[in-house]
């Protein structure tokens, strides 16, 4: 049974004249690093509030179709319930964070849900290492850059150990190394305990080599629903505004002009370097 | 022009997040800042239209002395899109917004409007003019920001982190209105740590390392040094990628640009068949 399902789904905010998503229908499997992407405004966001409930609960509005997240309704679930199995970052980390350290925001959702000392207190740690962030636990948020805070809201989410993971476009506010640690702590996450990992994210350079599922939303609908390599490789997804990796693009121009490359599409640049070794040999 | 000369600067409480920084930004150039997360960069920028005052040394922006002048009277000239678009956003509708300086600056109502149609033209944002900034996604307010303050069409533009939540479409229209503006001569000072951004912009790059700068020079020269990048936390532009895995093979170091990686890559195919 896939961990998420959605069919039919479409939702409209309050007030707005055209629903953001529509006719949404996809599957993702358990254990599965699924990255989302598209254009600006194509309802990416607006698709992952539907996995925990913020929409319909927080956002209101109209929500037809059906979800299934973990086996439950989303769409009826109390949010609290959902928080259990599905954790979210968002874009903007400030909207996220409120305590007054580092270590009480991170250790804030345990609580809640009524974790003994001793567990709570390993949890937070594990996940302020994971983070890089265990130096500055007592630190408050606040006064943090606009990367530190992220890893807190990171961390966060970690440490609830949910069973999904949803991150929109959580490194933008990083510095590249910082952001491909990240990528690396969440890929090893999904690799090791089998967490699934929905990612939103513009920046196939840096993100596509991570996953085994690619979804390309345009204008609220679903474009494209396969694997990187295959949906990669398609033409029409060049006429959508989706940052097809240069690695990717390379390789495409070096094939058009004939030259003498593997048929395996790259997806980053030790895959077309491995390539182009293999092709002067 | 920009001059900055041995700035110190401690925020209350008394971290210094700049510790003695000398940079000269002449007028037309566009440079990237870039670096660490707290290297101190948005901190630099800051200085820049006076939002900051350091805390010892000079900033001058055209002359004037910053710290001699109000932040009212240096937006004139210093136009600032900060990172986080929602610190900046406070109107009803995206007219409003836009609207809300050049008001300020006493424009007429007739110049308003057509400044505003200019702008929401021009950044793709013309179906939104009645709309709640609110209401609009992370990307799309983000535009939002930049209309507001190119409206009012300022002689040096700063911008912190132009390409967050931006899709690829709307990288390369910033990118070719950055040319635009650089072609009539704007001066364009841009925090960012998107390589691949800046490796298509090529501008001058200044990097920042724990409130120092530690390198200054063409963006194809800075962003191909490994050794120096690492150590300001950023990773190599994907072309750049590449040709490190190749070093054995004897191509040229310093390649970020995606056209010349291909006609090197083709040349030396060619070679290998015959």
């Amino acid at each position: 049974m896939p961990i998420i399902e959605t069919k039919n789904l479409s939702y409209t905010y309050p007030s707005a004249s055209r629903p953001s998503i529509q006719d949404i229908s996809i599957k993702v499997e358990k254990g599965e690093f699924v990255l989302i992407t598209g254009p600006s405004g194509c309802g990416k966001t607006t698709l992952c509030r539907t996995f925990n409930g913020l929409i319909p609960h927080f956002y209101q509005g109209e929500l037809k179709g059906e979800i299934t997240v973990a086996g439950k309704n989303a769409a009826k679930q109390p949010t609290m319930e959902m928080a259990k199995h599905v954790g979210m970052v968002f874009q903007n980390p400030e909207n996220q964070l409120f305590a007054l350290s580092v270590e009480k925001d991170v250790a804030f959702g345990l609580e809640n849900l009524g974790f003994d000392r001793k567990e709570m207190r390993e949890r937070v740690n594990w996940a302020l290492k994971l983070t890089g962030i265990y130096d500055l636990r007592e630190r408050s948020p606040h006064e943090m850059s606009g990367g530190q805070q992220q890893r807190v809201a990171i961390a966060a989410v970690l440490a609830m150990q949910p069973e999904i993971i949803v991150l929109d476009e959580p490194t933008s506010f990083l510095d590249p190394l910082s952001a491909e640690k990240i990528f690396e702590v969440i890929y090893d996450l999904n690799q090791k305990l089998g967490l699934t990992v929905v990612l939103v994210e513009h920046r196939l350079d840096l993100t596509a080599k991570y996953a085994n599922h690619i979804i390309i939303m345009d204008e609220g609908k679903i474009c494209f629903d396969g694997k990187p390599r295959e949906v990669l490789s398609k033409q029409e997804t060049r006429l959508i505004g989706v940052g097809i990796p240069k690695a990717t693009l390379l390789y495409e121009m070096l094939k058009k002009e004939g030259a003498k490359l593997g048929n395996t599409t790259p997806l980053c640049s030790k895959e077309l370097a491995d390539m182009v070794q293999e092709a002067l040999k | 022009m920009i001059v900055v000369e041995d700035v110190r600067f401690s925020y209350p409480g008394g971290v210094e997040a700049l510790k003695g920084v000398s940079l000269t930004v002449k007028n037309g150039e566009f440079v990237a800042i870039m670096g660490q997360n707290g290297a101190g960069k948005t901190t630099l920028v800051k200085h820049f239209n006076g939002l900051l005052k350091p805390t010892s040394g000079v900033v001058r922006v055209n002359g004037v002395e910053t710290s001699r002048s109000s932040v009212a009277a240096l937006a004139r000239n210093v136009g600032f899109v900060f990172q986080n678009p929602d610190h900046q956003l406070f109107c009803e509708t995206v007219d409003d917004e836009i609207a809300f300086a050049l008001k300020n600056f006493g424009y007429e109502q007739t110049v308003i409007e057509k400044r505003i149609t200019w702008a929401v033209n021009l950044l793709g944002l013309s179906q939104y003019r009645k709309t709640s900034p609110f209401m609009l996604s992370g990307g799309e307010r983000k535009r939002v920001a930049l209309a507001s303050v190119l409206a009012w069409d300022p002689q040096i533009l700063v911008l912190d982190e132009p390409t967050i939540g931006q899709d690829h479409r709307q990288k390369e229209n910033l990118r070719q209105f950055i040319m635009q503006l650089q072609t009539q001569g704007k001066t364009i000072v841009m925090v960012t740590h998107d390589v691949e951004f800046v490796a298509e912009c090529n501008p001058r790059v200044v990097l920042m390392r724990e409130g120092k700068i530690m390198a200054d020079g063409q963006g194809k020269q800075i962003l191909t040094n490994s050794e120096l990048l690492e150590q300001a936390s950023i990773v190599l532009p994907q072309v750049a990628q590449i040709f490190k895995h190749l070093i054995t093979q004897g191509f040229p170091l310093n390649i970020i640009d995606i056209y010349e990686a291909k006609n090197l890559l083709m040349e030396k195919l060619e070679k290998n068949k015959t």
